[in-house]
């Protein structure tokens, strides 16, 4: 049996004095064994927050609502939001589900080796392998791995977090935001590295706002826009074809193509429209998309009254 | 003509610019590419005068600097403005974004009257503008500093991997807001990026070089 994560209807909300963050919405989505899924939007849109909430990772002002359940191999689905903090701490974190934090540099302890912390997160998981073989396997020479993380350059660095995060052999990865900061090379080479993980029989959760990384590895793409999934599609699909107007204007955005920006600015997440969030921007509108756009939850899909209409060789 | 010749700069015993020239033309987009680790951002701190080079010349429209940083005179500093790569390690974390957006108008003791232009102009609004650094989007934050490297009217500006922290479309909108500040004063515009992609649709418009470091 194939392991999976299936979201459904994934709402999260923050209250603040005065204000409360609509940060996820009516979130729907899959992710299954040897696949990778691409969750990409501008930042500020609730993709992160959508990680943590996954990981059991919210602070305490946070309400979430929905379900997410984790289905490995023949053991008992476990949902993800309803399981208490003890379950997540000691099967689902870096077992089951293993995160490759933003900003790799910055994640490692400045103070301890990369080999230390290597070690410490291999003997936490009880993983008896030894951290020379899984720095190997993530493209780590033995030496490299007894440097400080101030000696290591952005690419060593990514490697390291990669290996910790796969201390565990969990069979999900999610990458928050893996390639922010990195120059192009150690973004492909950082892709190629995701996808190698999902070629291997993992699963890979993406989260990135770069159309280009998703493009090199995702097989599915999802775009958020104001704290809802907008569209879900086949990477080749959506990059032949968005439905969804937001994603076509992103994609228009791309030096690569038109350059051109999407015409005013995202709504607040305190203060989101009752109908669809993207009608202020959208030259598609009509009376209709004052009423919220169903998502659905078909594999394919998209929250619009006027898609766009392609004809792709399906 | 913002004109580095032979700037060399170590830090410690690292030597990471080794005689580096480069000349930023006013009215015109200029290049710097170059793979990471090559000295870029050093050259840009350089070209800002933020950073004393430990040898070569740096001038300003003919005027050679002599001071960095807060001993440079405030006409020269406020002739060059840098925009950072992460806007969040560039700001304040105290202020709030209006309070970011009017910092050179304090500094330089000048009323803020305009800052709440720009910031319209770069899409922030009122409601946006009294949030601190932490309430508000990596995007939202970069626009501030936009609007507070553009306050004083510089004659450059210096964009330092500006936009590899933004979405496609803020990518866009920042960087024609920069080509209408460029159109409409003539300034020189520095644009540092390892993206050729984004570097060649930059610099076409103008027509300005490209120069690679390695």
């Amino acid at each position: 049996m194939t392991s999976s994560l299936t979201v459904r209807s994934l709402s999260v909300r923050f209250h603040l004095p005065g204000a409360t963050v609509h940060a996820v919405s009516d979130a729907s989505f899959a992710v299954r064994q040897g696949e990778c899924l691409a969750l990409v939007g501008e930042s500020g849109c609730g993709k992160s927050v959508m990680a943590h909430a996954l990981m059991g990772l919210l602070p305490g002002n946070a309400t979430v609502a929905g379900s997410a359940w984790l289905r490995t191999g023949g053991a008992p689905p476990l949902d993800l939001i309803a399981a208490p903090e003890r379950v997540l701490a000691r099967t689902v974190r870096g077992r089951r589900i293993g995160l490759v934090p933003q900003s790799p540099a910055a994640h490692l302890t400045p103070v301890r080796t990369a080999r230390a912390q290597l070690v410490e997160a291999l003997r936490e998981l009880g993983n008896p392998a030894p951290a020379d073989e899984l720095a190997a396997r993530a493209g780590l020479a033995p030496a490299q791995l007894d440097r400080y993380p101030h000696q290591l350059s952005g690419g060593m660095a990514q490697r390291v977090v990669n290996a910790i995060a796969l201390a565990g052999d969990p069979w999900l990865i999610i990458a928050d935001e893996p390639t922010s900061g990195l120059d192009r090379p150690l973004v492909d080479a950082t892709m190629t590295e995701l996808r190698r993980l999902a070629d291997d029989g993992r699963a890979v959760l993406l989260i990135t706002h770069d159309l280009r990384a998703a493009e090199q590895v995702a097989d599915h793409i999802a775009v958020m826009y104001a704290s809802r999934v907008v569209s879900l599609a086949p990477a080749a699909e959506f990059f032949a074809g968005p439905r969804h107007p937001y994603a076509a204007g992103l994609l228009e955005a791309l030096p690569s193509r038109g350059f051109t920006p999407i015409p005013g600015r995202p709504p607040e997440l305190t203060d989101l429209p009752a109908g669809c969030a993207f009608l202020p921007r959208c030259d598609r509108s009509t009376a209709a998309c004052s009423h919220l756009p169903e998502a659905g939850t078909e594999p394919s899909r998209v929250a619009c009254h006027h898609p766009l209409e392609h004809h792709v060789a399906r | 003509m913002l004109r580095a010749d032979g700037i060399t700069v170590a830090y410690g015993r690292q030597r990471v610019l080794r005689g580096a020239d480069l000349a930023v033309a006013p009215g015109v987009v200029t290049g710097l590419a170059g793979p990471s680790g090559c000295g870029k951002s050093t050259l840009a701190r350089v070209l800002a005068l933020l950073l004393r080079p430990d040898a070569g010349r740096l001038t300003v429209d003919g005027a050679e600097v002599h001071r960095w940083r807060h001993r440079a005179s405030r006409d020269l500093r406020t002739r060059v403005a840098l925009i950072f790569q992460q806007p969040r390690l560039a700001v304040d974390p105290r202020l709030t974004l209006r309070e970011i957006a009017a910092e050179p108008f304090h500094a330089t003791g000048r009323p803020p009257d305009p800052a709440a232009e720009l910031a319209d102009d770069l899409g922030l609004t009122s409601e946006l503008m009294v949030r601190r650094p932490h309430e508000v989007s990596d995007g939202q934050l970069q626009r501030a500093c936009v609007a507070r490297a553009l306050a004083l009217r510089p004659r450059y500006v210096i964009c330092d991997e500006m936009t590899t922290m933004l979405d496609a479309s803020t990518q866009a909108h920042l960087i024609a807001r920069l080509e209408a500040y460029r159109r409409e004063t003539g300034a020189g515009i520095l644009a540092i990026t390892h993206d050729e992609e984004l570097l060649t649709r930059w610099t076409e418009p103008s027509g300005g070089p490209t120069v690679r470091m390695s």
